[in-house]
């Protein structure tokens, strides 16, 4: 039956290859933990990527509760922290997934600096890494204020502050950030707006960038 | 699968070191040209991966259950709260609290160092061109990483550190900390555990008041609306918990803000000095709490 539902679309479509190219291939030995130990440092791009699957599922159950304006945000979370069933579960997941997946992003970049695979052919595979750093340096930074308490309340003011002092494009940034004067309705919607829509869409952009380069090059060759 | 030597699949690149330089381009060996023991991806290596994942993803329900996520009290702008960024932003606004990167010199420390550093970090293929991989081989690039690294660690910890004194000193508690010791007292009086703002709309005081006709009459409805919720101007129940009743009348004599001088539009529509008092009087009332 499903064979059936499969050929038939197959034949249409000719979908074997997509899936076969993400599928059939081999981890060389040196990448492989199995054979030598220390080859745990090359699961760290794995890691990272599993604990972003995690972020963005939690993420989208948060959505559920979460109200990005400024009378209710903090009602919302706390609500969801303290009276939805397992929403401080869901909400600790997203919230020490955030840490985590910067310790994993960091420990990969590490390992891609001090093993040198970051060198031809595969220089633009670490600047699109890089991207998806800053943009996951920016996810950081937008998710901080959603919950509209006062630790994330005044470290966004400094943020914006930081923000202002780059010269020239520095006050432009922030009052686009801000959404105008002071750091209120507007500044929480903005940054609802960027850590829920913009910056995940290019998040995943770079992703499959970052995979399709890795599979067009495979693993860099061991030491 | 594996790529034997005849095999008429396209080859799978892989980028290697050991691979001498030749002129033109060199086909590159594939996994099955190395000894050793490749694994297919799927679904051997997969499985296992998806093991230690599972393993990890224990680690953080653990971590979630034994560690609520924080959560202070709702922000207001009043509060005296240390600011501080997440953990992993804190080396750099350490910082730019230095002395060479900071006040008039801020421009070295968000664009010169900062800048230059991350732009390096993004363009390091390109800065780094050698053929040589291993670390101990590329002492600019490897010595360059780990000052970096120490100044980050150096900086982060000077930073935590400092706020640990800082809220030594001024003996703060972390107000997720007092949130919750709040809300576990509050559970054992069976009083309200919220800490969120109630917002309740305040009432018109004496609206049968005959300085609610005046109200009309002199033209403030226009700006603060027939039920003084404001719409061009802000709202003005409650204004009485503000602004007193001579402030009041200042105001109406001389305007604030985007708010012009209305004595003379109220005289004009015909109300008396009197009149003005009274409705200053009325205004000063409006107070959201009886």
């Amino acid at each position: 039956m499903f064979k059936n539902v499969y050929n038939w679309i197959d034949e249409r479509l000719d979908i074997t290859p997509i899936w076969r190219d993400v599928a059939d291939h081999e981890v060389p030995e040196h990448v492989n933990p199995a054979h030598h130990f220390s080859a745990f440092v090359y699961c760290f791009g794995g890691l990272t990527f599993f604990i972003t699957v995690i972020q963005i599922l939690s993420g989208m159950f948060l959505t559920m509760y979460y109200v990005p304006d400024i009378i209710n945000a903090y009602a919302s979370v706390e609500y969801l922290q303290t009276k939805v069933a397992f929403g401080q579960i869901v909400r600790g997941m997203h919230h020490w997934g955030a840490s985590l997946v910067i310790v994993m992003m960091f420990l990969h970049t590490m390992r891609v600096f001090f093993t040198g695979s970051y060198k031809a052919p595969r220089e633009m595979n670490w600047v699109v890494g890089m991207l998806i750093f800053f943009v996951m340096l920016g996810l950081g930074l937008t998710g901080y204020l959603l919950p509209w308490d006062n630790k994330a309340y005044f470290a966004t003011k400094v943020t914006l502050e930081i923000a202002n002092s780059v010269p020239v494009m520095g006050p432009v940034l922030k009052e686009l950030m801000q959404g105008g004067t002071i750091v209120g309705a507007e500044t929480l919607t903005r940054f609802f707006a960027l850590h829920v829509f913009f910056l995940p869409a290019v998040l995943l952009i770079l992703l499959v960038g970052h995979f399709i380069m890795i599979r067009r090059q495979g693993i860099s060759g061991p030491l | 699968m594996a790529h034997g030597d005849n095999s008429k699949e396209k080859i799978v690149y892989v980028g290697d070191t050991r691979v001498r330089k030749g002129n033109g381009f060199i086909t590159p060996p594939d996994y099955s040209a190395y000894p050793g023991k490749s694994e297919a991806f799927i679904p051997n290596f997969l499985l296992k991966e998806w093991m230690v994942g599972v393993v990890v993803l224990v680690g953080i329900l653990v971590l979630t259950i034994s560690e609520p996520a924080p959560l202070g009290f709702p922000a207001k702008a009043t509060a005296t709260v240390i600011p501080m960024p997440d953990w992993y932003f804190l080396f750099l606004y350490q910082y730019l609290k230095l002395p060479y990167a900071s006040g008039s010199y801020i421009v070295l420390g968000t664009l010169g160092v900062t800048g230059v550093a991350f732009g390096a970090l993004l363009l390091a293929p390109f800065l780094d061109t050698g053929r040589e991989r291993r670390f101990y081989r590329r002492p600019i690039a490897s010595s360059l990483m780990f000052l970096s690294l120490a100044a980050v660690i150096y900086l982060t910890n000077a930073a935590w550190t400092e706020y640990k004194h800082e809220m030594a000193a001024t003996g703060q508690i972390p107000e997720d900390i007092q949130r919750e010791e709040k809300a576990a007292e509050n559970k054992a009086k069976g009083l309200p555990t919220s800490s969120a703002v109630q917002i309740k709309e305040v009432a018109i005081v004496d609206k049968d008041d005959p300085a609610m006709a005046l109200f009309k009459q002199a033209t403030c409805i226009s700006c603060h609306a027939t039920d003084l919720k404001g719409g061009g101007g802000p709202s003005l129940r409650g204004v009485g918990d503000t602004h007193d009743k001579e402030g009041i009348l200042t105001i109406i004599k001389e305007g604030t803000g985007n708010m012009p001088k209305m004595y003379d539009v109220a005289m004009d529509a015909g109300l008396s000095d009197k009149d003005i008092d009274d409705l200053a009087g009325w205004l000063a009332k409006q107070k959201s709490e009886q």
